[in-house]
């Protein structure tokens, strides 16, 4: 008997404690962010799809060596390249620069050996995540003219 | 009175519209209130607090088609809706908002009051019955059980009231109860010293009643699909929503009248309909309140509660209400 009314009473205080506690919550400022009008800053180790990354004049750093096109494990990336004359100290000289990096997003595992395997400093994860479509098209990405949209 | 048609059609057409309004502008404060409880903030992006939210949910649901399933037995699908929204509605006529604002004073009230509630769990029944539907069946069973078990205890606490007060009529009740808190029911009276017990019995039986969470077996989502609404779309759905929101209503207006006075202010001053809302709608946020506190109980818990507990304690406290009254 002694038993039963202890039940009830500490059955009854336990669920006080559980209202006290929602009480509580319910004055406490929301935490939601309110997604589509404010988004989170992605933090450093995020992994977006890749990105070109400039060198002081907005060039592309690559130099076009293929590592990352050959590190790809789910090839991926299609390099094309160009050669032009420059003249450095006088000479004229043949340089091999990007005309193409087309990065097929599709099928991209987000390995990161390509970033890994560049050894020009040339190749980021972008901080991207809004990505949604109804076509595979939109994402077949244009690496080096993102990169030009950028620097305008 | 003299009960004309005119009057009739008009106390209906108020207690329509009241019932929609309350249960349309609940639903905005219950996802409020559960969106604060789990710091969130809730319908905000229609209108200012998203206040137009109800309404938009409203359009939305009659613009659905009316689905019948096919093995359903087409007449206890469609009456079921119909039946657990208007015997909620039919309650309102009962109930004294103030001392002058009643459709329909009877004088046993509390008796109709709690006859057409118990028509809420036929309704369930017809429901699940009717969609011919596993979850649908077994979630009805669950809240029928549920319902007749809760009727008892909530129905002895009743009764100790009207014993105390001597009359059945929801008017008189609350009249007995004016000037001051003092005079409410809630606190222990010579003739009644566990009144505050019955109090808290009463409003769990209400929580009860109205399923709603700890107490929403009939239509637990996570085992049920969703109990015994599961079949139903569109405004069938809609009907058992503001059934349930009417009830709800019903229950805090009940528990107002019964225990807390029901118009009257607490220090006597300027007693009138206003303090009859501000009651109901304090109980009904703490109706919200629970529900977004507690975890669903089990069925063995929740007829435990309530044949082990609820019951044994209200009918001691009748008992005791009984006999102090022949001392006193
Ligand atoms: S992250 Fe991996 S899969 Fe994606 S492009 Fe780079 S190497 Fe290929
Ligand atoms: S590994 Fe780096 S430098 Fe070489 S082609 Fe790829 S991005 Fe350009």
């Amino acid at each position: 008997m002694g038993g039963y009314f202890s039940d009830i009473f500490y059955g009854s205080k336990s669920l006080l404690i559980g209202m006290g506690i929602t009480f509580r919550e319910f004055f406490k400022p929301t935490v939601t962010v309110q997604y589509p009008y404010q988004t989170l800053k992605m933090s450093a180790r995020f992994r977006g799809h890749i990105e070109l990354i400039a060198d002081k004049e907005g060039k592309p750093k690559c130099v076009v060596c293929g590592m990352c096109e050959r590190a790809c494990p789910s090839g991926c990336i299609t390099l094309g390249s160009i050669s032009i004359e420059i003249e450095v100290d006088g000479k004229i000289k043949k340089k091999k620069v990007l005309s193409k990096y087309d990065l097929d997003f599709t099928k991209c595992s987000l390995c990161g050996q390509c970033v890994e395997n560049c050894n020009f400093g040339a190749l980021e994860f972008s901080k991207e995540y809004n990505l949604a479509s109804t076509r595979k098209e939109d994402f077949h990405f244009n690496l080096l003219k993102r990169l030009e949209e950028r620097n305008t | 009175m003299s009960l004309t048609l005119l009057n009739v059609i008009v106390a209906v057409v108020i207690a329509i519209a009241f019932a929609a309004v309350n249960a349309a502008y609940l639903v905005w404060a219950e996802r409020r209130g559960a969106a604060r409880i789990q710091r969130r903030p809730g319908p905000n992006i229609n209108g200012p607090f998203g206040l137009l939210q109800p309404p938009l949910d409203g359009i939305k649901l009659m613009t659905k088609q009316l689905m019948i399933p096919g093995g359903a037995d087409k007449i206890l699908f469609m009456v079921a809706p119909v039946l657990a929204m208007a015997p909620a509605i039919m309650s309102f006529v009962t109930i004294p908002f103030s001392e002058g604002i009643a459709a329909h004073n009877m004088e046993l009230g509390v008796l109709v009051i709690f006859a057409f509630a118990s028509m809420g769990a036929m309704a369930i029944l017809f429901a699940g019955w009717g969609s011919r539907n596993k979850y649908s069946v077994m979630a009805s069973v669950r809240a029928v059980s549920q319902n007749v078990s809760y009727e008892i205890p909530m129905l002895i606490t009743a009764i100790t009231v009207v014993m105390t007060t001597g009359s059945m009529d929801l008017k008189e009740i609350s009249m007995a109860q004016s000037g001051g808190f003092w005079h409410w029911n809630i606190f222990p009276s010579l003739q009644s010293p566990l009144m505050p017990i019955s109090f808290i019995i009463f409003f769990i039986c209400s929580l009860a009643e109205t399923n709603r969470a700890p107490f929403d077996l009939g239509e637990a989502e996570s085992e049920l699909v969703a109990g015994f609404h599961t079949e139903y779309g569109s405004m069938g759905f809609g009907l058992f929503f503001m059934g349930e929101y009417a009830n709800i209503v019903i229950g805090a207006s009940l528990t107002t009248i019964l225990f807390l006075g029901g118009w009257d202010c607490p220090f006597g001053m300027f007693p009138g309909v206003w303090w009859f809302l501000l009651k109901i709608y304090l109980l009904i946020a703490t109706f919200i309140w629970i529900r977004w506190t507690f975890p669903r109980t089990t069925i063995y818990g929740l007829l435990n509660l309530s044949w082990k507990i609820l019951i044994p304690i209200s009918l001691f406290n009748l008992l005791l209400t009984a006999g102090l009254l022949k001392v006193f």
